[in-house]
């Protein structure tokens, strides 16, 4: 069906899946059993902001909801590439609540009918050592993938394929290598 | 509950449609023809033609390469046109094609290859200087939907019997001219018939392409949410072409089927053989998708 609509020229962008990202809390809790790695807290969301009044709208919506609770203001910042990233930030112990925070960004792009602008999430860990790595959920492929910066422009490769190993059975971990892409810019790294 | 902004275009499909059909009904025809009036030579020149296609299609992308002199860069070397493809490609969940750039200046951007997995993305330096970030990212998104809608395979199917018809006109006095009192109908017969065929097929496959650019500019207008910046890039660039010496547009020729904006001059060619819609066709589309983007939810 895919390839019949691509043939006739319709290829639309894919829908985003939100789902999997509650893999999230059970899957940490196996990682700092594993490996001593916790949560920062921080977590973030990238999207394509699309041009018009429409995004502009929904996204002032969402940051307004996210910002009601009281807890730390969401910061938004746009990155080299022309990509929005809305930083959210909770009490390091309680995951949950940041994915539920990054889960009410989703749904609100998606309800204004913007799910296929968004790109990737970002949670980050880190260990006693002071070593950093994020778990980068991709929207459009349902996975997830390690990112561990190492400097400004080099990768700990060997970090994230022990993080693949320890959380390949908790969820689901990006087959395909060559989309693990690089987002060194991403904020609250 | 989820929604989307997308729209296809059902005229637009439609015509394609049509278009396909008319080829289709052309290919059916043609063998036909040659199933009554069969003799030795019409299945060795299909075979031929046939061998041809596939050939050009399954090289498609080291041809392209080789001809427009381009040079395949990687992460390290390039790494703002990688992460931008990157990026374009998990929004769209489709493989990374390999990236290339050509080194001159016409600004053109072209994808080639004969599947999603073996494909590449080429720009030339002309265009890395001439667009902004936005306008490059069109321009990518653009490429990108030709390597999704699989276009190469398209246009060479589509073309298939325009070459075959084209080996009978010029070398058809070799294969079939000698034995006139064996074949079933005058050589001459065939000669025309075939330029006929050729004829028709030229014009279908132009309108074809044009169609298939319209497309690619709306899903990639889709992707990347940014209409206005890809009719940007548009703009920027068809008025540079119209100022681009001769001599590097003939040498890009071959290839103007698969490209960004065609390396030719519109006054020059009719629109009726052009292999893209004219710009403010283009400009239309996008500008529509545009407020299609800007309305407000429900």
């Amino acid at each position: 069906m895919k390839l019949f609509r691509n043939v006739f020229g319709r290829s639309e962008p894919p829908a985003a899946n939100l789902d999997n990202l509650f893999a999230l809390p059970s899957a940490a809790i196996t990682l700092e059993v594993a490996t001593g790695f916790t949560a920062t807290g921080v977590a973030s969301v990238c999207y394509r902001q699309a041009e018009g009044g429409a995004f502009e709208t929904a996204q002032r919506d969402v940051q307004d909801l996210l910002d009601a609770d009281g807890g730390p203001k969401v910061e938004r910042t746009t990155d080299d590439f022309g990509y929005t990233w809305l930083v959210c930030r909770a009490d390091p112990s309680d995951l949950s609540s940041l994915v539920n925070d990054v889960h009410a960004v989703n749904s609100a792009l998606e309800n204004a009918g913007f799910g296929p602008s968004l790109l990737c999430s970002l949670v980050s860990f880190a260990d006693q050592a002071g070593r950093r790595f994020a778990l980068v959920y991709l929207y459009k492929q349902g996975t997830f993938y390690p990112f561990a910066p190492d400097g400004t422009k080099q990768r700990d490769n060997a970090l994230e394929l022990q993080m693949k190993g320890v959380l390949e059975a908790e969820m689901p971990i990006e087959p395909d290598l060559s989309r693990w892409m690089a987002v060194f810019e991403a904020p609250g790294l | 509950m989820a929604s989307t902004r997308f729209r296809s275009d059902a005229g637009l499909t439609a015509r394609m449609s049509l278009v396909m059909l008319l080829l289709g009904g052309l290919y059916v025809s043609v063998f036909a023809a040659l199933a009554v009036f069969t003799n030795l030579s019409g299945p060795f020149l299909l075979f031929l033609a046939a061998a041809f296609g596939i050939g050009q299609w399954y090289f498609s992308d080291k041809l392209a390469m080789k001809a427009m002199r381009a040079k395949e860069v990687s992460a390290a070397e390039a790494p703002e046109l990688h992460g931008m493809i990157d990026r374009l490609c998990a929004m769209a969940d489709m493989p990374k094609p390999r990236v290339a750039i050509a080194d001159m200046d016409v600004p053109n951007a072209f994808a080639t290859g004969r599947s999603p997995q073996h494909s590449v993305v080429c720009v030339t330096t002309g265009i890395l200087r001439r667009l902004d970030r936005d306008e490059l990212e069109g321009v990518l998104s653009h490429e990108l939907s030709h390597v999704a809608h699989r276009d190469v395979m398209v246009m060479t199917i589509a073309g298939f019997l325009g070459v075959a018809a084209g080996l009978v006109m010029r070398w058809g006095f070799y294969f079939g001219g000698g034995r006139g009192r064996n074949s079933a109908v005058p050589f001459i017969v065939i000669w025309v018939g075939s330029m006929v065929v050729y004829f028709i097929s030229f014009l279908l496959t132009r309108v074809l392409s044009r169609y298939r650019e319209l497309s690619a500019d709306r899903s990639g207008a889709y992707l990347t949410g940014k209409p206005s910046a890809l009719a940007s890039a548009l703009t920027k660039i068809s008025g540079d072409m119209a100022r681009i010496p001769t001599r590097d547009l003939r040498e890009a020729q071959a290839f103007n089927a698969f490209m960004f904006a065609p390396a030719l001059n519109r006054e020059s060619v009719g629109a009726l053989f052009s292999t893209h819609p004219p710009l403010e066709q283009r400009l239309e589309q996008l500008a529509s998708i545009s407020s299609d983007l800007s309305r407000p939810t429900n």
